[in-house]
């Protein structure tokens, strides 16, 4: 394998305490020297080293994105590992999970493999593949997590339900303790959401359609905090959307006797209710739901604060006869992976509300940290996953600038500033100047 | 050239104050019309109109039907049961099959929020919304205004009590917004189940005490009970509903005011919302509403599409 010259660039990493112009050179997949603008340059073999002028962009740890929908297997029409890696490396990240919602479900070890043998075949970024806690989702019996465990499995979820039992989730967690599973949880009451589409606030009213209480979470993100409190267990709670359940972290979190993290989305930190109206724009309709403007306020503080550990997508495609429908009829969720780089950057960093390091943390450090994976850092004997935005690139969110078969974006129309240029894998360019390789 | 300014009619909101005045004055004339022996005028002669209606409806299919034939339109009723949609043909492809076919308008009744605006993305006729799920339902609208206005001959300064089921009611999703802007006062009278997320945004107060609020009620207008799990959730009984919020005799008679009137879009449960002697109330303008239903929907598509091309 060649070397790499990466120069030029300003390179954030708060971990290796950088933020500033560096050069980086990788040889054989990891960071084999950090030269920081005026401490010389990095030794090199001159002959056998490609040069790429990074000069304006910005150099991050590989970004990666823990909560994804592949589809694969069996929804392929709206999503592949092959398509879906593809869409990841566009918008900037070096790895994702995927959720076990697939089918048939990843509920035992041979489907985990699957999953991880296809996505070292053809995935375009790494693949981490989550099992899921009941067989077949279906929130009744155990599905067997020590199979999937040894099988590669990176954490369990239910994801796309909620699991309506308590004592199933308590026997779960206590099962997943022993082998220091981490547990992510959707959190989501299903007698309290009776039938919502939409946040239950002003714009059910507005809309004319039943709405979902942001109790309907936060009493399950309760719960399960009282469960990993009971157990011991890590629990992830995934895409937090409501303030009661930002809340409810950051007292547990406070308390320090119960290992609890939490995610949030780019939607819900640059959306609220109001970007629903009349239209019916099934792309905004998502579970959980945009919410209120305090709501999203709430999920900014979080996400300041550390309250939220990491920005996830829950990227989730869909085909265009699944959302071209009636507004209750249509399916939850909107893509996410091409535009969550952009959206913080434009929404989040320019405005001032977030600084690039901070941006590190929760989209490079945070979501490893989560999942126990070997941390990546710009220095000298890191794996070389890294992610290479340039602030100054605009784009306008349409159709064909998505690679991902899922059109089904929040953002179409959109004009964002900020976005991956080039995305490293194990040393290798797999985005370059904004492409897919 | 319509005569209003939106090419359809979604929401209660796409007619300004000044066209629903227009819309009740035009409806006066027809409903004269309606009571001559020979109701038919040519001035829709030529024009297609097509009932889509994909959830079943009685009153207000047949309304829009006897509408469109009294003005000489060219109708077509697609129902539920005879429709491709239950076959698993999507919204969007029974649209631009229509619009293939060239019709003039589409009335549309469907039991999911917003369906019309879809039909205005894929098809260039005039839609007008026969009710989408809880949402809205403008031509219910235009009747009960229709109906008040005659009866006490305005509307600013009333104070008007929608009772019953409102959450779940596209009846009071156009007209408590309408009623608020034409400057009357709107009272939302149900149990907490029954009320929306945001009343205010409809343009209305709260009221869980009929009894308290009945004095004020210039007009009563009463809805049913919708859902198949009402009972036992949303309320402990439908006798202990009908006790607290169902319009009887005793509560009309002692404490509604004596010129206030009592509306009901139906279908009505009667012993429910409504006891059979108030139906027969004199203050009871049930009937009426019906009849001005097929007038206003006539005004209502005679300005959407009766001076257009062709004239």
């Amino acid at each position: 394998m060649s070397n790499l010259l990466l120069k030029g660039a300003h390179v954030v990493d708060p971990v290796a305490n950088l933020d500033g112009i560096a050069d980086v050179l990788i040889q054989d997949g990891k960071i084999s020297c950090v030269c920081p603008a005026g401490e010389g340059d990095c030794k090199q073999d001159t002959k056998g080293t490609t040069v790429l002028d990074l000069t304006g962009k910005v150099l991050m740890p590989g970004f990666v994105d823990m909560h994804v929908h592949l589809r694969e297997p069996g929804f392929e029409y709206r999503e592949d590992i092959a398509s879906g890696t593809r869409a990841a490396a566009h918008g900037g990240f070096t790895a994702v999970a995927a959720m076990a919602n697939t089918k048939p479900v990843i509920d035992e070890g041979a489907a985990v493999k699957f999953v991880t043998d296809k996505a070292k075949e053809v995935g375009v970024v790494k693949v981490y593949q989550m099992g899921a806690i009941t067989v077949g989702l279906k929130g009744k019996q155990l599905a067997e997590m020590n199979d999937m465990h040894k099988s590669g499995a990176i954490a369990f979820s239910d994801d796309g339900m909620g699991i309506q039992d308590p004592q199933l989730m308590r026997r779960a967690m206590e099962y997943a303790k022993v082998f220091d599973a981490l547990i992510v949880a959707h959190c989501e009451d299903e007698s309290l959401v009776d039938g919502g589409v939409v946040h239950e606030g002003i714009i059910a009213t507005r809309l004319g359609v039943a709405g979902q209480t942001s109790l309907a979470e936060a009493l399950a993100v309760h719960r399960d905090i009282e469960l990993a409190r009971l157990t011991g267990v890590r629990l992830h709670i995934a895409h937090v959307s409501a303030k009661e359940s930002v809340d409810l972290i950051r007292t547990a979190k406070a308390a320090g006797d119960v290992r609890v993290s939490a995610e949030v989305t780019p939607h819900h930190l640059v959306l609220n209710e109001n970007a629903l109206d009349k239209t019916y724009n099934t792309n905004m309709k998502m579970n959980p739901p945009l919410r209120s403007t305090q709501d999203q306020k709430a999920l900014i503080e979080g996400l300041l604060d550390g309250t939220i550990d990491a920005i996830a997508t829950d990227h989730a495609p869909h085909a265009p006869q699944e959302k071209e429908l009636e507004f209750e009829l249509a399916n939850f969720g909107t893509t996410g992976l091409e535009t969550a780089v952009p959206l913080m950057a434009t929404h989040l960093v320019s405005t001032g509300k977030l600084d690039w390091a901070t941006l590190v943390d929760r989209m490079a450090h945070g979501p490893r940290r989560v999942m126990n994976l070997e941390p990546v850092t710009i220095a000298e004997g890191s794996v070389a996953d890294i992610t290479v935005v340039d602030p100054e690139k605009e784009v306008t969110i349409t159709r064909d600038w998505l690679v991902g078969k899922g059109k089904n974006s929040a953002f179409l129309g959109h004009t964002l500033k900020g976005c991956a240029t080039e995305v490293l894998v194990d040393g290798k360019l797999v985005l370059a100047d904004g492409e897919c390789v | 050239m319509s005569m209003l300014k939106s090419k359809h009619l979604l929401n209660i909101e796409d007619l300004s104050n000044d066209e629903i005045y227009a819309v009740l004055e035009n409806a006066k004339t027809f409903k004269e019309i309606n009571d001559r022996p020979i109701k038919k005028l040519p001035t829709l002669r030529g024009r297609t109109i097509v009932n889509l209606f994909l959830e079943p409806s009685t009153r207000t299919r047949g309304s829009f039907e006897l509408a469109q034939k009294r003005l000489s339109a060219d109708s077509l009723n697609f129902s539920a049961s005879a429709s491709a949609t239950t076959k698993g043909e999507s919204l969007i492809d029974t649209a631009q099959t229509f619009d293939a076919m060239k019709v003039d308008m589409v009335i549309v009744r469907h039991k999911y929020a917003g369906t019309p605006y879809v039909l205005t993305q894929h098809m260039d006729a005039h839609i007008v919304n026969g009710g989408d799920g809880i949402n809205e339902h403008p031509t219910q609208t235009l009747l009960d205004l229709f109906t008040i206005q005659e009866r006490l001959g305005r509307i600013e300064g009333l104070t008007v009590g929608i009772v019953g089921d409102i959450v779940h009611s596209r009846v009071a999703g156009s007209l408590a917004p309408a009623l608020k802007r034409l400057g009357a006062r709107v009272v939302f009278v149900a149990p907490p189940a029954y009320q929306p997320v945001v009343p205010e945004e409809l343009g209305a107060e709260v009221a869980y005490d009929f009894d308290a609020v009945l004095p004020e009620l210039d007009v009563v207008c009463l809805l049913r009970i919708q859902g198949e799990r009402a009972e036992g959730l949303s309320v402990p009984t439908i006798r202990e509903y009908a006790s607290l919020y169902g319009l009887n005799k005793h509560r009309a008679d002692t404490l509604m005011k004596k010129d206030a009137i009592i509306l009901h879009p139906g279908p009505m449960n009667r012993g429910v919302e409504i006891s059979s002697d108030v139906i027969t109330d004199p203050r009871a303008y049930i009937l009426d509403q019906v009849n001005a239903g097929v007038a206003t929907r006539m005004a209502i598509m005679y300005m959407m599409l009766g001076g257009e091309a062709g004239e």
